[in-house]
């Protein structure tokens, strides 16, 4: 199988890093070759993160560039809108609505763009905006946006309920697994 | 067992399989990981060390002792530990010596994009490249073995791709090594001219033996493509982007030592074809190596330059001329640097320090972060310790009228690592300057690790904890003054107070990290828009989970931790 790209992108803490594994788990389980990038150290102080996850037959460079990602799962509509280039042509787009502005917008240098989800469609964007807070809320913390994405993304992948549902299980600490499994759930079903 | 990896979890798991005993290193991104790692197998003994030098040196006693030992820092932490490792190249081992040393192309996390492959040369040192975390775990007990088998410390060279990426590994057992007998052996130990010059003779045969080892060594491997236009030869993570980006389009040497490199192996890849091409990130150490030789059908430094990291792309690009199409929206996507975190301690005190204009000595760790925008209080960043012995040298050259109007910032961290020194050479060679140590009872930015002034030790568990009042007394500093940033008001008058006496004196800035789990949030604020007038004194502050809409503030609930400082500055009463 020709090698297939995820990118996670959102704001240093929202929780990419905990998405990526759960990912990579549910792959590694599926028998592919797996290649996950992380970004640690001051990225990850409120600035732009980005995660890279490849699978397939053999899978060589860890990174993904402009236009070869299969899907860009984004936590904030900004960081969306910044990762468009990199989504190849056909390429699905799930993104939170959440906006958090950046500094250059608080301090008052910047704008933060206006109607980003109308104008990511009419890009091309095959796009799937999800309130993914408010569903975390509803599961019981706004921490677990992250794992609702994860769910929008399962309903979209072919891999069977079980396999997710082991890899939560590997992924999360058991204190906050059920919270998280109702997370993902509200997220399947958004 | 096949388990999903990164590099450096990778890196600990070759450690343990080697029967490595003995860990001691300093954090520093992307290098942490592998010691956090280690520490997890009860079988090693791991610590974190004040610094990279005494890391170092740290191992090499251990290795001197008979135990298999390991010690792992960032680029720049070689540069603190370049002691050592030059005279550890003349001592040798007794078992196994492995350093390991991450470098950050494309600064992800660093203040210099330095090569370590120099001073794996200037060191007379092999050094060896992983390019994913299945060769992390199979390079690093490979190098158990060189050290041994050549009585040589051994360098892995790691960088933030290959740190920070996982891949797939196979695990094994442990391999243990007992304790090797340590006999007293002041020629091979003892570096004093008498005996260095022997060793300095052994040096120049091993990298003799060394070069012939990398010639036929299993690090470097040849790939052959039948369909082959010309030849790359590569090595680290840029073998992966090679590979990805070319097929087998080209054939590929791809060199996992490369300190020493071969000669023959080159020549004879070089001359199955008309066009050689180089692809190595930063400096051009395998390109020059080839002209040395006599390779001179090399390029490429002229191709992909000495800046940054390469990708599948620009390989792609420069040498197929291909491009891949991608979309972007016309809109200015505004870019989102690193801030400090909402509640983070360190804010309180550069606000403070901007208000009242000083010139600010700064150093290496989240607040750094007090550069950016809207702070924009630190004057100077240079390495770990500079704030301190640059404030002193500052204040010297322009005297008493700058000593009242000058600060340095360290964190605790860095403090133990290399600004106590600098904080000496103030009381003993007296500059009248301000000192503020941020202590928030941490490592921060690497991601929390345990220094010598938390009462932890890297494991968790209870340890001797140093007293930054009384070290700071001891050295010679008679005004120490202790400050919760949280209380602005205060924190700017003790601030005053210290920059107007005259003498030295230290501030100690003390609130711990508000991302640490035992910190107690409290309830988030909230804005009463009635009362905000939408003046955006609030704003000064640089407060992620602040911001405007309709012109009044607004805090995102999320984010807000509940420190307070906003509602301190708030006129209107606006916060609560």
């Amino acid at each position: 199988m020709e090698t297939k790209s995820i990118m996670i992108v959102g704001v240093g803490g929202q929780g990419s890093l905990l998405a990526s594994r759960i990912i990579g788990n549910v792959l590694l389980s599926q028998g592919y070759d797996v290649k996950v990038s992380e970004v640690h150290g001051m990225s990850q102080r409120g600035g732009s993160v980005v995660t890279y996850v490849k699978y397939g037959d053999k899978v060589y460079s860890p990174v993904i560039e402009k236009g070869e990602a299969d899907a860009v799962i984004s936590f904030e509509l900004l960081e969306a809108a910044r990762c468009l280039p990199y989504l190849k042509k056909g390429g699905k787009l799930i993104t939170s609505t959440q906006q958090i502005d950046p500094m250059p917008v608080i301090t008052g240098t910047a704008q933060y763009p206006e109607n980003l989800v109308e104008k990511l469609k009419s890009a091309g964007a095959d796009i799937t905006a999800v309130d993914a807070l408010s569903l975390a809320e509803q599961a019981g913390t706004s921490k677990a946006s992250n794992v609702v994405l994860m769910g929008v993304l399962a309903s979209k992948m072919d891999f069977p309920d079980e396999i997710w549902q082991n890899a939560l299980e590997q992924c999360v600490p058991a204190k906050f697994l059920e919270l998280n499994k109702k997370a993902f759930e509200l997220g399947k079903n958004a | 067992m096949k388990k999903l990896m990164l590099g450096n979890e990778a890196f600990a798991r070759g450690l343990y399989e080697a029967g490595c005993r003995i860990v001691s290193s300093y954090p520093g991104t992307p290098s942490t990981e592998i010691t956090e790692e280690a520490a997890k197998y009860d079988e090693m003994y791991a610590e974190w060390a004040p610094n990279e030098k005494v890391a170092m040196e740290t191992a090499l006693g251990a290795s001197i002792a008979g135990a298999r030992s390991f010690c792992g820092m960032k680029h720049v932490g070689l540069n603190v530990a370049a002691d050592p490792l030059y005279t550890a190249g003349y001592t040798g081992v007794n078992a196994g010596l492995v350093i390991a040393v991450a470098d950050d192309q494309g600064m992800h996390s660093s203040q210099n994009e330095q090569d370590s492959r120099h001073h794996a040369i200037a060191s007379k040192v092999p050094m060896i490249e992983p390019s994913d975390s299945g060769e992390c775990r199979d390079f690093v007990k490979l190098a158990f073995e060189i050290s041994e088998d050549f009585d040589t410390p051994v360098i892995v060279r790691m960088s933030t791709r290959v740190a920070h990426s996982q891949s797939i590994v196979d695990t094994e057992e442990r391999q243990e090594h007992e304790l090797k007998e340590y006999t007293k052996n002041p020629q091979k130990y003892v570096m004093m001219p008498a005996f260095a010059k022997g060793r300095h003779v052994f040096v120049e045969e091993r990298m003799r033996k060394l070069t012939e080892y990398a010639e036929t060594s299993p690090l470097n491997r040849v790939e052959i493509s039948e369909s082959a236009e010309f030849g790359v030869i590569t090595n680290g993570a840029a073998y992966q982007y090679v590979k990805e980006a070319l097929g087998d389009k080209a054939s590929v040497l791809k060199l996992g030592m490369v300190n020493p490199m071969p000669v023959k192996l080159i020549q004879d890849f070089a001359g199955k074809y008309d066009r050689i091409i180089v692809v190595e990130e930063l400096d051009g150490i395998i390109e020059s190596h080839c002209h040395n030789i006599g390779v001179n059908n090399v390029e490429g430094k002229n191709i992909f330059g000495y800046i940054g990291e390469i990708n599948q792309s620009v390989i792609a690009d420069k040498l197929l001329g291909e491009k891949k199409e991608s979309v972007s929206l016309d809109d200015n996507i505004p870019v989102r640097p690193p801030v400090m975190c909402a509640g983070c301690p360190h804010r309180g005190l550069f606000y403070c320090l901007k208000k009242l204009g000083v010139m600010v000595s700064g150093d290496i760790g989240c607040y750094t972060l007090g550069a950016a925008a809207p702070l924009n209080a630190i004057d100077t960043t240079i390495c770990m310790g500079a704030s301190i012995s640059g404030l002193h040298g500052f204040n010297k050259a322009r005297g008493a009228e700058s000593e009242h109007k000058s600060v340095a910032v360290i964190g605790d961290s860095t403090f133990m690592h290399s600004g106590m020194t600098g904080l000496v050479n103030i009381a003993y060679n007296n500059s009248n300057s301000t000192v503020i140590i941020l202590d928030n009872s941490i490592t921060g930015m690497t991601g929390h690790q345990q220094n010598p002034t938390t009462g932890k030790n890297l494991k968790g568990d209870p340890a001797a904890a140093v007293n930054l009042e009384e070290l700071c007394k001891a050295i010679g500093i008679k005004r120490v003054r202790v400050v919760d940033p949280y209380h602005l008001a205060e924190t700017e008058k003790v601030i005053k107070e210290e920059l107007s006496a005259d003498e030295a004196s230290v501030i100690i800035s003390r609130r711990p990290c508000a991302l640490l789990k035992y910190v107690k949030h409290n309830a988030p604020f909230a804005v009463d828009s009635d009362k905000c007038v939408g003046c955006k004194a609030c704003m000064k502050l640089g407060c992620p989970a602040i911001s405007i809409r309709d012109k009044k503030a607004v805090i995102d609930h999320t984010q807000c931790v509940g420190c307070g400082i906003c509602k301190e500055q708030c006129k209107f009463g606006a916060i609560n």
